[in-house]
């Protein structure tokens, strides 16, 4: 009868929708990223086909992705096919690697530096004239001190910014896991709004005026105070942070049955020449390479920095110890808080 | 016949007074759920003038965007409307045993939480879900491409014409239908020249806001999308990204594109008006 | 009306294939996906299942979710009732143009009405500057999460009550006024137990979407554990763990809390159709 040709038409009609997305000429990649790189991947994506066609290669078209981190790789899991993933840290190309299989254990020595290109760090956020006085670490849990973080169980930056405050307590004199574990807990009971995910928090901070200061990745603080105005932010920069490590790599799986791993691995390996490093910098990432990290060194202040692996023991004990389900994060915001 | 009518009019409506203290009470509703976000939409989106405001929409992403947003609502809306009807009149016009649990699964996509809705494609196509091996070695496509996001939206909107229907079809009774087809009217003939009349507005209405929910989905459609610029967004899926960018006035002009929509309400409804007043 | 009988054997046909292809539909589009759903959860053993779901804050998070749903859908319930007699009854300028803004709320995405709402009502906003100051707070407390309900669920009672209200016929009120009847009592005793079976749907449905509403609470809640975490979140949560069993088993408890909500609403509106006839 009529309604039952009309879903037959209908499904006829989705398949053949799906038909074209399987067939392409040219060289098409797929950079499936975390949310605050996608100014420096727009800029670095018409770079690299540059280059590549004056290498006498292909015309290549790099799509890209953004979405939290997690949430990225979740659908790589799933099966977006992406060709190089280039996400916020390592745990989340781990379970890649561990739940789909898509790319071998070792990925992370591959490339030089941890797979890891460029590197960030936490930074402060304040309104301009830092009316609350902050400098460092512990003023965050002064009684009159608002902080903006997002979640740490939803959004990958969180968790740096709070391995970062959790290392601080610990490396001062007389720190200890107990201690940091208070100060964080301090820390977190002046937290008023917990955003899903960075930019939300960003959001929250700049446009709804709450909150005195914002823990942010240093890339995304200058970007905020370029971006939405210099009149009215400033950076403020602790004494100790910690040394965030953003990674890529090249998904096995994808690039051999698509057959583009070579020019997906020269679009990685791009990221490390200097050309590749300047961009990054210019898009207020900290480049590994001396040359470009000199001619920067104005831009990114000292600060002392440690890294998860030396503090931590790595991001999967991190993981576990803190942000699993009844780990430390949890038990601050226990039942009876 | 018109002094009837005069009276009519009055018994069916209320003094001055009560009339217009109602009115200002809705109003007063409306105004602080809905028309002052809405203001809000458009003030956002005009922030930065006109000029901003078309070049947000036409810039080449925008417009994949729209086209695939309307390719997704010419799918799910007909066959979630064939379904609404169909529904509405077995549920409407027959008694059986267990109506009321038929009803509540019509309900249901209702209840379930976007995301969740979304990941219910991703375990049946994901790679690692049931179908997801088998259709790699097919080399076809269901999540993080077209049809996933059109499965989403038919699952989000599935239940809205059905629903819409059904308490209207069943506060008309059947006498009616009963009527024609005992005055020797064929089933076909008695739905369309019968039931289609007395269920006008609720069947726009359906059609309405299953089409508006289907242009506006945001949960579900992102968890199946892969949020591939330029071919994989739908227009919520793009303003999401360009508010992430801090593009805060494209973004709400890209929005505002919806709520052109309201239009295609007031267009429709007046076509109705017109047609049933040239029928009558 | 009062004399329909419950006839068993109507003329009207198209019974059989009607109800085929619906509950056919249904099991395709409905009920096989949400099968998945069912099987990962099944996955867990039973104190798995019950850690996850009874856990403190997972409870904390259904109160907030279901108390918030309920709130909204009674409070549409209402308004929406009166916002549709408004606008099938009675004449004012630019009606036209309002009974066509109602949808909106579908059609807007919905991260934008989060986004939208907690700029209008945070303290620096049009309505946050005017109610802060007056000790009502909104964006970033559980009435947010209210208010963004509220606003995505508005028009399913107008929408549901509006066509009853519209083929409504004239007689029954004029018999009722010609009979001595007041205006209140037409409209207690004549017209809203015509009119309920549609408003409990209304209110049914929104409640339902108020339930599992994610993109426009975020934006609006300040998702403080305990406080105004709402339940769709903590699924995300469990996701972001790359743990999709315990994100399935919530959901799945949810899933069950509304089907039984829903049932109870569409029984009740049997009986309150019986109950008028």
């Amino acid at each position: 009868m009529k309604p039952i040709r009309t879903i037959a038409t209908l499904a006829a009609a989705l398949l053949a929708l799906a038909a074209p997305l399987a067939a392409h000429a040219e060289v098409n990649l797929l950079n499936v990223s975390y949310d605050p790189t996608r100014e420096l991947y727009q800029d670095y994506n018409a770079a690299f086909a540059k280059y590549w066609k004056g290498k006498g290669g292909d015309t290549v078209t790099v799509k890209q992705s953004h979405g939290g981190s997690g949430k990225q790789a979740r659908a790589v899991i799933d099966g977006l096919e992406a060709d190089v993933v280039t996400l916020a840290l390592a745990y989340d190309i781990d379970e890649i690697g561990e739940k789909a299989k898509l790319i071998p254990a070792n990925w992370q020595k591959r490339l030089p530096h941890n797979s890891s290109p460029y590197t960030s760090t936490i930074v402060f956020l304040v309104r301009r004239g830092n009316p609350k006085k902050v400098r460092d670490w512990n003023d965050l849990i002064r009684s009159d001190v608002k902080v903006i973080t997002p979640n740490p169980k939803t959004s990958g930056g969180a968790r740096w910014n709070y391995l970062a405050a959790w290392g601080y307590a610990l490396k001062q004199k007389g720190g200890n896991e107990a201690k940091a574990k208070e100060f964080v807990t301090k820390l977190f009971k002046n937290v008023p709004v917990l955003d899903s995910g960075a930019r939300g928090s960003t959001t929250t901070f700049v446009q709804r005026g709450q909150g005195d200061v914002l823990l942010a990745w240093e890339n995304e603080a200058f970007l905020a105070v370029n971006e939405l105005g210099k009149d009215k932010f400033q950076i403020v920069v602790p004494s100790v942070s910690i040394l965030a490590e953003p990674p890529v790599t090249v998904v096995d799986k994808v690039v051999d049955r698509k057959g583009t791993r070579k020019v997906a691995e020269e679009y990685l390996k791009y990221l490390y020449t200097p050309a590749g490093q300047e961009i990054a910098a210019k898009h207020y990432y900290r480049p590994i390479d001396k040359k470009v990290a000199a001619k920067y060194a104005k831009v990114f202040p000292r600060v002392k920095l440690f890294t998860i692996d030396d503090t931590f023991g790595g991001w999967k004990a991190a993981q576990k110890k803190h942000f699993a389900d009844g780990g430390v994060f949890d038990q601050i915001y226990g039942p009876g808080k | 016949m018109s002094s009837t009518s005069a009276q009519s009019a009055r018994t069916r409506t209320e003094p001055a007074l009560v009339r217009w203290l109602l009115i200002i009470v809705a109003l007063l509703f409306l105004g602080l759920f809905l028309f002052v976000p809405l203001a809000a939409v458009f003030a956002q989106a005009l922030e930065k003038g006109w000029g901003a405001y078309l070049a947000a929409i036409r810039e080449p992403d925008a417009l994949a965007a729209v086209k695939l947003t309307l390719i997704t609502a010419a799918i799910s809306v007909p066959v979630n409307l064939v379904f609404g009807v169909v529904a509405a009149w077995a549920i409407a016009k027959f008694e059986f045993r267990g109506k009321q649990l038929l009803i509540t699964l019509i309900d249901l996509p209702f209840s379930v939480s976007p995301v969740i809705s979304g990941l219910i494609y991703v375990l049946l196509f994901g790679l690692q879900g049931w179908l997801g091996p088998w259709l790699q070695e097919h080399d076809l496509k269901i999540i993080f491409a077209v049809p996933g996001i059109a499965l989403a939206t038919v699952f989000v909107t599935f239940p809205f014409v059905a629903r819409e229907l059904i308490p209207l079809m069943e506060a008309q009774g059947k006498d009616e239908e009963e009527a024609a087809i005992t005055l020797g009217a064929s089933g076909f003939q008695t739905f369309w020249r019968v039931t289609i009349p007395n269920i006008k507005w609720g069947l726009l209405y359906g059609v309405i806001l299953c089409n508006a929910r289907a242009m506006g989905e945001f949960g579900a459609v992102s968890v199946v999308s892969g949020h591939i610029r330029g071919s994989t967004n739908t227009i919520p899926l793009h303003v999401e990204i360009l508010y992430n960018e801090y593009n805060y006035a494209a973004a709400f002009a890209v929005a505002s594109l919806l709520a052109l929509l309201a239009l295609v309400t007031l267009v429709a409804k007046s076509f109705v008006e017109w047609r049933m007043r040239e029928n009558a | 009306m009062a004399t329909k009988p419950i006839r068993r054997n109507t003329v009207i046909p198209g019974f059989g294939p009607t109800l085929g292809y619906t509950v056919f539909y249904l099991s395709l589009i409905v009920l096989l996906p949400l099968s998945a759903l069912v099987v990962k959860t099944a996955s867990l053993t039973w104190p798995e299942f019950l850690s996850t779901v009874a856990a403190p804050r997972v409870v904390a998070s259904y109160k907030v979710t279901f108390g918030a749903a309920l709130a909204a859908a009674g409070v549409n319930a209402i308004f929406g009732l009166l916002v549709a007699w408004v606008l099938v009854r009675y004449r004012l300028p630019g009606k036209r143009l309002i009974d066509a803004l109602v949808d909106l709320p579908f059609a807007l995405p919905t991260a934008v009405a989060g986004i939208t709402l907690s700029s209008v009502y945070a303290a620096n906003g049009w309505l946050g500057s005017v109610l802060e100051p007056r000790g009502i707070k909104v964006a970033f407390t559980p009435v947010g999460i209210f208010v963004a309900m509220t606003f995505i669920g508005l028009p399913f009672v107008v929408r549901t009550v509006q066509p009853v209200l519209e083929e409504l016929e004239e007689e029954i009120e004029e018999a009722a006024a010609c009979l001595g009847a007041t205006r209140w009592q037409t409209f207690r005793r004549v017209l809203l137990p015509e009119l309920l079976p549609a408003l409990l749907t209304g209110f049914a449905l929104a409640f339902a979407r108020g339930v599992g509403e994610y993109g426009s609470i975020i934006f609006i809640a300040g998702n403080m554990p305990m406080v105004s975490e709402i339940t769709p979140l903590l699924i995300i949560t469990k996701l972001e763990q790359y743990d999709y069993a315990g994100a399935t088993a919530i959901a799945t408890v949810m899933l069950l809390f509304s089907f039984l909500m829903l049932l109870t609403v569409n029984l009740l509106q049997k009986w309150s159709r019986r109950h008028t006839a």
